[in-house]
């Protein structure tokens, strides 16, 4: 057995990104990341099919970009990861398509691993920052998920504490981007817009957060009330005649968003005794999550960990980290048989 | 060796010397199930011929007509294991490699091969004969409704199963400058099925 850090390349194809990453343990060597987000702007929204025929387009050069600047071979790769789920199905499965052929001709081994548990992993590649401390909190936040996990151990021990029941947050931002007038992807859009709103100015609800509803989805999520709540308000203005304040919408919107996430993260680090909070996901971008959250997490002695956001948006170079843990605590490859799976559980760390 | 890798039907494989001689196939009937079996089947022939992966001197890629979800899937594995050896890629129609396979016995006049394309259409190309750059193509690919698309001067043939050994033949050609090479993207025949979005009003 060698002590040397298994050099891994990663490639994640669970939503509109391609991403491929390279990692020495836990060390960063690339992070290429081609995005089909332009293609997915007149629809309002990312197009599965749409997706999955730029990932197929992107694949090689993307590799070859990865592999160009992480200044390695391919032949040197101890391993081949490769997000197995939970994603896009079709989308999903160019990835792993392409994963089992180039870990095959390389004669390497293949680890499927879970895209939410990489968005945690993205942390250890997160440079000039303290080794991440376990038990911790972690709050994923992006177009296509909301969850709430606890991290007893990446590798091998992470529970759901709680996940959107119906639209995940940044589908909720697109959605009032829209009833709005404003384009796609709708989270920097109406960030500009709420920069000069008054964030109290309207107070729209905050899904599950009523004493009946904590009861069963204390740490669940909905922005789907939320979002009529706006598309209402606003029609409402319009049928009066009067002019919408599109920037107060757009702040009191977001607060509404952020007050819930931070909430509902914080009540998870207390309930469990954990002080520890992490986040990930393409949302974090949001610079007023970013804020809210510090602010509050100091106030509750939490320690706030936010890795860089070239990391925190979908990315190959998290897939590579956590194929990287597994390795190093010994676990065997995936079988070339894994099937992708388009609702894997967080429990699954790896597909066996 | 040249290693083809089709997945517009089935999931097929295949290893074949530069000569297009067969030195092992493997396939997989399922139609949802190419990105499980795809690198499984790759590993097999190479195991069953003694071959290394260092001895892929290139890919062949069939690269449909296909249903997209499950044709994307053989391509992207031919391409990853290009770029793992550092191999050029063929692309090679899916269809033309059903006429290579029909058209080694002789025929009276012209072939149409129509595989299944869901949703109550078929995919079909036409094909004159054979010649030394191999299957003559002279019409298609292109999507007919499946109920009324009638073959009456020509044979038909319904293919279930792409030859992946035809594939990798047909690229050999190629390879050999006999035959003229294939545009390098998948022939989905659709677009993607998108509706433009609109805002919905919610207030009743």
């Amino acid at each position: 057995m060698t002590t040397r850090e298994p050099l891994v390349l990663g490639i994640e194809t669970s939503c509109d990104e391609t991403g491929i990453g390279i990692v020495r343990g836990r060390r960063l060597l690339s992070n290429r990341i081609a995005s089909s987000m332009d293609e997915h702007a007149r629809y309002g929204g990312v197009v599965p099919e749409v997706a999955a025929r730029a990932h197929l387009e992107a694949l090689v050069p993307t590799i070859d970009a990865a592999v160009a600047e992480a200044g390695v071979e391919l032949d040197e790769l101890d391993a081949v990861a490769v997000t197995i789920g939970p994603g896009l199905a079709g989308a999903l499965m160019v990835g792993v398509g392409a994963a089992k052929a180039l870990a095959v001709g390389l004669g390497k081994p293949l680890y499927a691993v879970n895209h939410l548990v990489g968005h945690v992993g993205a942390d250890l590649l997160t440079p000039d920052s303290g080794r991440i401390e376990y038990p911790t909190v972690a709050l994923l936040v992006s177009g296509g998920h909301t969850s709430l996990l606890l991290v007893r151990d990446l590798v091998d021990d992470v529970e759901l504490l709680g996940e959107t029941i119906d639209d995940a947050a940044g589908e909720a931002f697109d959605k009032v981007a829209r009833v709005l007038g404003l384009p796609y992807p709708g989270g920097p859009e109406i960030d500009r817009a709420a920069a000069t709103g008054d964030p109290a100015a309207i107070r729209f609800p905050r899904g599950l957060t009523a004493p009946k509803d904590l009861d069963r989805h204390r740490y669940d999520f909905s922005f789907s009330g939320l979002k009529t709540a706006v598309a209402r308000w606003v029609e409402k203005r319009e049928a009066d005649g009067d002019p919408v304040p599109v920037a107060d919408v757009a702040a009191s919107f977001r607060e509404a968003v952020v007050d819930v996430l931070v909430s509902k993260a914080l009540a998870a680090c207390r309930d469990t005794g954990v002080p520890r909070l992490l986040l990930g996901g393409g949302v974090v971008a949001n610079r007023r999550l970013r804020d809210v959250a510090a602010q509050r997490a100091a106030e509750a002695g939490v320690d706030l960990r936010i890795p860089p956001l070239d990391l925190c948006t979908d990315n190959g170079a998290m897939i590579a980290v956590l194929a990287a843990e597994r390795i190093r605590a010994g676990h065997a490859p995936s079988s070339q048989l894994a099937a992708a799976d388009s609702t894997l559980p967080v429990t699954l760390i790896q597909v066996p | 060796m040249i290693l083809a890798i089709d997945s517009s039907i089935g999931t097929s494989v295949a290893l074949c010397d530069p000569s297009g001689r067969l030195a092992s196939a493997r396939s997989e009937a399922g139609h949802l199930t190419h990105a499980e079996v795809v690198g499984a089947l790759i590993g097999g022939v190479l195991e069953d011929a003694g071959v290394g992966p260092a001895e892929v001197s290139a890919v062949a890629s069939g690269m449909g007509p296909g249903p997209f979800t499950g044709l994307r899937i053989g391509i992207a594995a031919a391409r990853a294991f290009g770029v793992a050896r550092r191999v050029p890629v063929v692309p090679v129609l899916s269809h033309d490699a059903i006429a290579a396979a029909r058209l080694e016995s002789p025929i009276a006049g012209e072939l149409v091969v129509v595989t299944d394309a869901r949703r109550r259409e078929v995919a079909w190309t036409r094909y004159s004969g054979v010649d030394p750059s191999g299957p003559v193509r002279i019409g298609g690919p292109e999507l007919a409704p499946r109920d009324v698309f009638e073959v009456l001067d020509a044979e038909r043939l319904d293919a279930m199963d792409v030859p992946a050994e035809f594939v990798a033949r047909l690229a050999a050609l190629t390879l050999a400058g006999r035959r003229a090479g294939e545009a390098d993207e998948p022939v989905y025949l659709r677009a993607p099925d998108v509706t433009l979005s609109s805002r919905k009003r919610v207030t009743p």
